[in-house]
């Protein structure tokens, strides 16, 4: 199979260096009235350049390296009839395009662009509406995912899509796209070296950004906002997550960042904004979270289950109604040089470092934890005079987990 | 009743104290604002003010006027005048001039601030209205007590120990009930008890209406579909309502009955 795949790209080099690349160009008055005959006709490393119009089709294969660009946007409505495009070979690139309407399936995945064993494709400057999958990339490699917009109109997990959905895929770069209204924004699901940089992922359903069983990731200055939940990374290594925002993701529900069965991964330089609950930490272990910023979060850091080796340095937590919630006695984690907006110590030799241990878990947030039915009491009188007094001496919150040096200024 | 309850207001202007008050709350609204900016943010730390300063001011406030003009209440009584338009008038009068103070000082800097360019003036509304009706809430219960207890300070302890029954050790007993019995469904028990302490539901009213509502998770979704809609939010303006009339109601049958 490899080799005929070699032999293939060989034949296809000689045509390219035999006959230069023709342009075809698709409107209503030109040789190719439809972008499946372009398509047909065109030969390997042609260009197709699809002019202003609409154009009702479905299920294109591309199975030959082709270019194929809008000129001034063209619209391709598949009519709500199944998949749109679908790349089944190398080398591709497209770009320039609104594609709308693709179908909705209970038993079929359809999308918008579809990327079938695929290497160096290009998809850039598309805008997807009324989808169901947007760009899904199906064991593709080295390819770029441009400038997209993907804008849905998901309401129910069940039958909504993914904006970009990634599937054993690996060196993939998936940058400056923006995402709305669709199940997850972007879903990794086995897909390891991938790059997601610069995406502005909202209002979706689910989750903003979601990775199952992905390793070795990196995404940075990337936005999620007001989200089912921000970004769930689960059962994955060496993720790392850097400059981020996550923001507004409100609810019930909901949380800034969700990790679960996560291991050696990096957390700095995010913001998490006003989110029900900042982090969510559910079985991580050998994390480094630093240098984060945590302003006005329901929870800032909630962490449950087993989680060892972590390490928070240099965050800030700003007016959290709570910074901690712990679900257990025992620490094996390391707080150290954070500023925490609640802390009341002094600094007497002016080092900056509070000289006074800060211990981040409130005994309501230990309540809270017991017996979920006490949150009622939020903010009455009563627990912040409780809380006072825990804080004077502590009793049920755990002896160990303390920052031993608190910042006396906020990390700039 | 309307003549009374003009010469107390014009008595509690006299006397000062109501300036106090409203120097008080209006110093407090300046300061939080020149401090945060946010009003959104203003409107939760007020909370946290409202719903136990405003009672403890209440029922103290209530209970020094009503032994004070003791002897102005002597008088009136020898005049043909009804006695439940004599204690009406003198109960409006206080928590009437209390609900004023708080208002006026609350809602000049507010308004200074720019509170109708804001999203949050519906929040704020709320948040003077039961303001104003923890006031009269807690007049009328410190009235009860003034009239059933002839010994000023024993009068006083009461008072001081209903203000703290209410605002801290309620809430004790009910974190209590909640940890002892956590093996049982709790939604009903809790919005019951809720509803069975002004103070308590004052706080969760108002909390419903913040967007920290989110935090409360299942407990508050629960709490969110009671209270959250129209006949909720009828339902716990009543309840509050029935708070006012009752010692009202007590106060006037006593005084026809008791023996000055």
């Amino acid at each position: 199979m490899n080799h005929i795949t070699l032999l293939f790209l060989f034949l296809g080099v000689l045509w390219h260096g035999a006959r230069p690349p023709a342009v075809l160009e698709v409107c209503d008055s030109c040789t190719y009235k439809t972008v499946t005959d372009a398509i047909d006709s065109a030969q390997a490393y042609d260009t197709i350049l699809i002019k202003a119009g609409t154009y009702k089709e479905f299920d294109l294969k591309i199975r030959k390296p082709l270019t194929i660009l809008g000129q001034d946007l063209p619209t391709i409505d598949g009519q709500n009839q199944g998949e749109i495009l679908t790349i089944q070979s190398d080398e591709v690139t497209i770009g320039g395009i609104r594609i709308i309407n693709v179908g909705t399936s209970y038993t079929k995945d359809f999308a918008a662009i579809r990327v079938v064993k695929s290497k160096d494709f290009i998809i850039r400057d598309m805008v997807l509406e009324h989808l169901f999958f947007g760009i899904y990339l199906e064991k593709a490699t080295r390819g770029k995912v441009l400038n997209n917009i993907v804008k849905g109109d998901a309401e129910e997990e069940f039958n909504s899509g993914n904006g970009i959905q990634l599937w054993h895929c690996t060196f993939i770069e998936v940058i400056h796209n923006h995402i709305e209204k669709v199940r997850d924004g972007i879903y990794l699901e086995f897909s390891d070296n991938i790059n997601i940089t610069g995406n502005t992922s909202k209002n979706n359903v689910r989750y903003g950004l979601h990775f199952m069983f992905s390793n070795n990731d990196i995404y940075q200055g990337n936005s999620f906002v007001n989200n089912g939940a921000g970004v769930a990374v689960m059962f994955s290594k060496k993720i790392i997550m850097k400059r981020n925002v996550f923001k507004e993701n409100w609810g019930t529900a909901a949380f800034g960042l969700l990790l679960k069965e996560i291991n050696d991964s990096e957390i700095l330089d995010n913001h998490f904004l006003e989110n029900t609950i900042g982090i969510q930490v559910e079985g991580a272990n050998r994390v480094s979270y630093s240098n984060n910023l945590f302003r006005r979060n329901g929870w800032a850091v909630k962490v449950r289950g087993a989680c060892y080796g972590n390490t928070f340095s240099g965050n800030s937590f700003i007016n959290n109604s709570f910074d901690l919630s712990y679900n257990s006695n025992i620490n094996d984690n390391v707080f150290k040089r954070n500023y925490w907006s609640e802390y009341t110590g002094y600094d007497l030799d002016k080092n900056g470092i509070g000289d006074v241990p800060y211990r981040p878990v409130k005994l309501f947030s230990y309540i809270v934890n017991r017996t979920p039915e006490t949150i009622v009491l939020l903010r009455s009188f009563f627990m912040d005079l409780i809380d006072f007094s825990e804080k004077v001496s502590p009793a049920f919150t755990p002896d160990n987990l303390v920052d031993a040096y608190p910042l006396m200024k906020q990390k700039l | 009743m309307f003549k009374i309850l003009k010469y107390s207001v014009y008595d509690l202007m006299r006397s000062r104290w109501s300036y106090v008050y409203l120097l008080f709350y209006l110093m407090l609204g300046f300061v939080l604002l020149f401090l945060n900016n946010d009003l959104s943010k203003a409107v939760i730390t007020l909370m946290n003010i409202i719903v136990v300063l405003v009672p403890l001011i209440g029922t103290i406030f209530g209970i020094m006027y009503y032994y004070n003009s003791k002897e102005f209440t002597d008088l009136l009584l020898a005049q043909p005048i009804r006695r439940s338009s004599i204690f009406l008038g003198l109960y409006l009068g206080v928590a009437g001039s209390l609900s004023l103070s708080l208002i006026i000082g609350l809602g000049l800097p507010f308004l200074i601030y720019g509170l109708f360019k804001s999203g949050v003036i519906w929040d704020f509304s709320l948040l003077l209205l039961i303001g104003t009706s923890l006031s009269f809430i807690f007049t009328a219960l410190s009235f009860n007590i003034a009239i059933s207890q002839d010994n000023k300070i024993k009068g006083f302890g009461y008072t001081v120990l209903l203000w703290l029954f209410m605002a801290v050790i309620y809430d004790g007993l009910f974190l209590l009930s909640l940890i002892v019995f956590e093996e049982y469904p709790l939604d009903r028990f809790s919005i019951i008890a809720t509803m069975l302490n002004p103070i308590d539901l004052s706080r969760i009213l108002i909390l419903l209406k913040l967007d920290i509502a989110a935090l409360l998770g299942y407990t508050g979704a629960v709490f969110q579909k009671f209270f959250g809609t129209q006949s909720g939010l009828i339902i716990a303006l009543c309840v509050l309502m029935l708070w006012t009339v009752f010692p009202v109601w007590r106060l006037l049958h006593r005084a026809e009955r008791k023996d000055f």
